[in-house]
């Protein structure tokens, strides 16, 4: 038997398997596109993967599996738009995490290549119905409005939760270069809490103009750095003999402004920073964790310039804030006029993304764009809204079905599908609830 | 002028006219004696009345709950909030410590907590030690100070710690905060033998030093003429606890430290303690039950540390079920993060383990008030309580609800309305005080340029 005779059988085989697996008719649901309104007593067909119709009559050609969902609701699976999961297991245990690389700059670093597909988050997660994230390779992803880390922390990668390797998991390797706008950072609070319990930290407080300083010395690193690449990417397109760097070729879609560069920059000073810088390298770039946008919001409303925000969980960053500054903050955003995405930034809390988005609704943002925000904003953010983010024809079925709305807290995921392929909801935490219920 | 506007402004809105308000027409969930459209007089401080019908008072204060959810105060068991500092992490048995010493009356998380629906929580001793600090028990009344806080009619509580916190001081690598060098001086006990130990110990030599003071009371009241034992801060608490007088909250994730710690209170006759965390809680809900422990956990923390590896968002319902009475706190420190959002917590036992709305608002309100021993007064809506009431504009379970107004003794203490027409002022003045530093600092620009 040739070598070509087995690869044709193989191919057969898999599309065989395929068409079994990831072909079906979900009937008699809910159907929330998100991209329209909802379609009542509506169906879904999938064949091999994608969505091939929605629609309320359906007649699929030939026998098609059908799965019944009568009472129950379909939605795209959510995105969250910035985890370390899979990078990360055991917050505390430095052997368990993978993020933050030593260096300021390592934007040859590939999230996706450490991803560990057995993590025991990635079951977790996705059992709340989120089917796909952006992998971040930086130590603390942005979000909680710090600077700790690398400046520029490596390649973040959209992955599937699900896959038997990485490479499975796949959606965009590079889906977004990581780095973090340096911040002044000063000792806060009235010496209480943090302090107290670690009195080494007070006796490093600094005064305004060295925090200054210091922040300033590493604006002018990244602009070094920077100034570098273009340097190498100049000679390079030159045709000149240059020393072959990985950090800097994996710069060129970055100055190409191809490969956009997810910026975290937590309050004014800084997004203004970013965002002056980003128009001088006329880069493409989406704003992380932003907390504290000030009169910058309608700059970043005039840019056309996306934003990442990290969870709603959070109390005010300062004490005279409103005590719902970051309840009301993701529908301050949409007044503006920018689009938006959330991010858990985090592992442990990841499953509650829904949650985070919802929690703005009570406090000015429209349901539907709290929806948008966990599916088709992100998906549009990405770049990956031809295929993924609403349940539309021709996209791939990353479909869940739930019991109600999946922003509110009490509804129950009951089946998910990625590219059409039905996935487990057990998890560590199931498996130990039943084991554990059933002690005598 | 502007003073004296301001004066009667407030006595208008913070005290209410009469010593009676009507919270009317409301969904009423009393957690206690089932959920209805109904009404509650508070007089004096107090519930007077609840039901679906109530009389009311002439020149009463109306508060119109017309399509509202009415719930009691939530009660938060396990916090930090509010206090200048957590830990006095020196020695393993640190109970000669108060945190109440440490109150600030100022403290944002105050009214963030109130904001959310919080009336009362437990602000506690960290985890650094195998026995801590003494905790405290305060409402959130925002203004009063810190003797105004304190909720006095509490029972007096100890903190103890299990796992790796205690041990960490034991541990030369310790901390392993970066910039931080590891510390200099072991501390015993540096292993999960060494808590169970230290506990042992000194619960041992409190029941010695009991003894002592037993036995020169009974002496004296003989008629010898004798000295008094030497006073010992550290064990006067434990003796407390050992007599019943002080309730103990145990920080604790794993099971084996959890069953070690039921074992060693066998042994001392101790009951009725907290279980704080109690992340495998779970695992030995039945030993815990058996002893009417109590559990006092998160909603669904878990994988920060190895030792909450095991931890189950279904840790409530499972514990519950097997008869724990549980309650889920925030171990909010720096601001009230968690605590302003402890009702929809509470929902989440309802998505994993599928209990019930008033077993689910029991977990933040009667059963929190049960581990503090404050239940006779607050922790549900019935006559003769304490009026500390919420009201939210949806149900409280979900999360589209938002907290509108909260009273406590029967005052109004937040109010979203007013917080949100205060904000314009508050932004002004904070604009002329930017503006005000700015243009003295330009004044004194020409003087620092001047060559010394």
């Amino acid at each position: 038997m040739s070598i070509v005779r087995i690869a044709c059988l193989a191919a057969l085989a898999a599309a065989a398997f395929a068409a079994e697996n990831n072909t079906f008719l979900l009937r008699n649901a809910t159907v929330h596109p998100v991209s329209g309104p909802a379609m009542e007593n509506a169906s879904v067909l999938v064949v091999d993967g994608r969505i091939a119709e929605v629609g309320a009559k359906i007649a699929p050609k030939g026998k098609v599996k059908v799965i019944e969902a009568r009472g129950l609701h379909v939605y795209p699976g959510m995105i969250d738009s910035g985890s370390p999961i899979g990078l990360a297991e055991i917050a505390s245990v430095r052997e368990t995490v993978d993020t933050g690389e030593i260096g300021d700059f390592n934007p040859q670093l590939r999230a996706l290549i450490a991803v560990n597909p057995s993590s025991e988050h990635i079951p977790v997660v996705r059992a709340n119905g989120i089917t796909s994230v952006l992998v971040t390779p930086g130590s603390t992803g942005g979000g909680r409005g710090g600077a700790a880390g690398s400046l520029i922390a490596g390649q973040a990668s959209l992955m599937h939760l699900d896959g038997w390797t990485w490479e499975e998991m796949e959606i965009r390797r590079g889906a977004a270069m990581q780095m973090t706008w340096p911040a002044i950072q000063m000792p806060r609070g009235r010496g209480g809490d943090i302090e107290a319990m670690l009195p080494g930290l007070a006796a490093r407080r600094i005064t305004f103009a060295e925090a200054r300083r210091n922040q300033q010395q590493q604006v002018q690193k990244i602009q070094d750095f920077f100034d570098a690449a273009r340097r190498y990417q100049k000679a390079k397109a030159a045709g000149e003999a240059v020393q072959p760097d990985l950090r800097y070729e994996a710069m060129i879609p970055v100055l190409e402004g191809k490969l956009p560069v997810m910026i975290t920059a937590v309050r004014e000073r800084e997004i203004r920073e970013a965002l002056d810088f980003a128009a001088r390298e006329r880069l493409k770039i989406v704003l992380a964790g932003v907390r504290r946008p000030g009169k910058a919001l309608e700059e970043i409303a005039k840019r056309n310039i996306p934003v990442i925000l990290g969870t709603t969980f959070v109390p005010p960053l300062e004490e005279d804030d409103p005590y719902d500054d970051p309840f009301t903050l993701p529908a301050r955003l949409h007044q503006a006029g920018v689009k938006f995405a959330f991010a858990s930034f985090g592992t442990q809390f990841a499953r509650n993304l829904p949650y985070q988005a919802a929690q703005a609704v009570p406090f000015g943002l429209p349901y539907d764009e709290a929806l948008k925000s966990v599916t088709l904003n992100a998906a549009q953010i990405w770049g990956i809204d031809a295929e993924y983010g609403s349940i539309e024809k021709g996209k791939y079925a990353d479909l869940i079905v739930t019991d109600g709305d999946p922003l509110e807290i009490r509804t129950q995921v009951k089946m998910m599908f990625i590219r059409g392929a039905p996935v487990d909801l057990e998890s560590k935490h199931t498996r130990l609830y039943k084991r554990y219920s059933a002690r005598p | 002028m502007r003073r004296m506007i301001l004066t009667a402004v407030f006595l208008a809105s913070g005290l209410p006219a009469a010593d009676i308000t009507v919270v009317q027409n409301g969904t009423i969930h009393t957690v206690t004696k089932g959920t209805f459209k109904g009404s509650i007089v508070i007089r004096d401080g107090k519930i007077a009345e609840v039901g679906e019908k109530v009389m009311t008072p002439a020149g009463a204060r109306i508060v119109d709950a017309t399509g509202k959810h009415v719930i009691p105060g939530i009660i938060d068991a396990h916090t930090h909030i509010a206090l200048d500092s957590i830990n006095e992490g020196s020695v393993s048995v640190s109970s000669m410590v108060d945190v109440t010493e440490m109150l600030n009356p100022e403290s944002v998380s105050i009214y963030q907590a109130l904001a959310g629906g919080v009336t009362v929580c437990n602000s506690m001793h960290g985890s650094a030690n195998s026995i801590g600090g003494r905790n405290v028990v305060f409402k959130m009344r925002w203004g009063a100070d810190a003797r105004g806080l304190v909720f006095d009619k509490a029972k007096p509580s100890l903190k103890m710690a299990l796992g790796e916190n205690p041990k960490r001081q034991g541990s030369p690598q310790g901390l392993q905060i970066p910039g931080l060098s590891p510390p200099q001086n072991l501390r015993y006990p540096g292993t999960r033998l060494g808590v169970e130990d230290v506990i042992r110990d000194a619960f041992t030599r409190a029941r010695a030093y009991q003894r002592e003071w037993k036995d020169y009371e009974t002496r004296k009241a003989r008629g010898e003429k004798l000295l008094p034992p030497r006073r010992d801060l550290e064990l006067e608490p434990l003796v407390e606890v050992l007599e019943g007088k002080r309730l103990v909250h145990a920080h604790c994730y794993r099971a084996d430290e959890i069953l070690m710690l039921i074992r060693v209170f066998d042994d001392f006759n101790i009951r009725g303690v907290t279980f704080q965390h109690v992340l495998e809680g779970y695992k030995v809900a039945k030993e815990i039950a058996e002893r009417g422990h109590y559990a006092s956990t998160f909603s669904d923390w878990w994988s920060y540390k190895v030792e909450a590896f095991d931890a189950i968002p279904y840790n409530a319902a499972i514990m519950h079920r097997k008869g724990v009475l549980v309650s889920l706190n925030s171990d909010d420190a720096g601001g009230a993060e968690l605590m302003r959002r402890l009702n929809t917590e509470a929902a989440k036992v309802i998505k994993y383990g599928g209990l019930s709305e008033d077993e689910a608002l029991a977990m933040i309100t009667i059963n929190p008030a049960k581990q503090l021993a404050i239940d006779q007064w607050v922790g549900s809506i019935e006559t003769g309580k304490d009026a500390d009431l919420v009201i939210y504009d949806k149900h409280p379970l979900s999360i589209y609800s938002k907290v509108e107004k909260v009273f406590i003794d029967g005052r109004q203490y937040f109010d979203r309305d007013e917080d949100m027409s205060r904000r314009p002022k508050i932004e002004a003045e904070k604009e002329g005080l930017r503006k005000k530093l700015l243009d003295q600092q330009k004044q004194a620009m020409p003087q620092n340029r001047r060559p010394s």
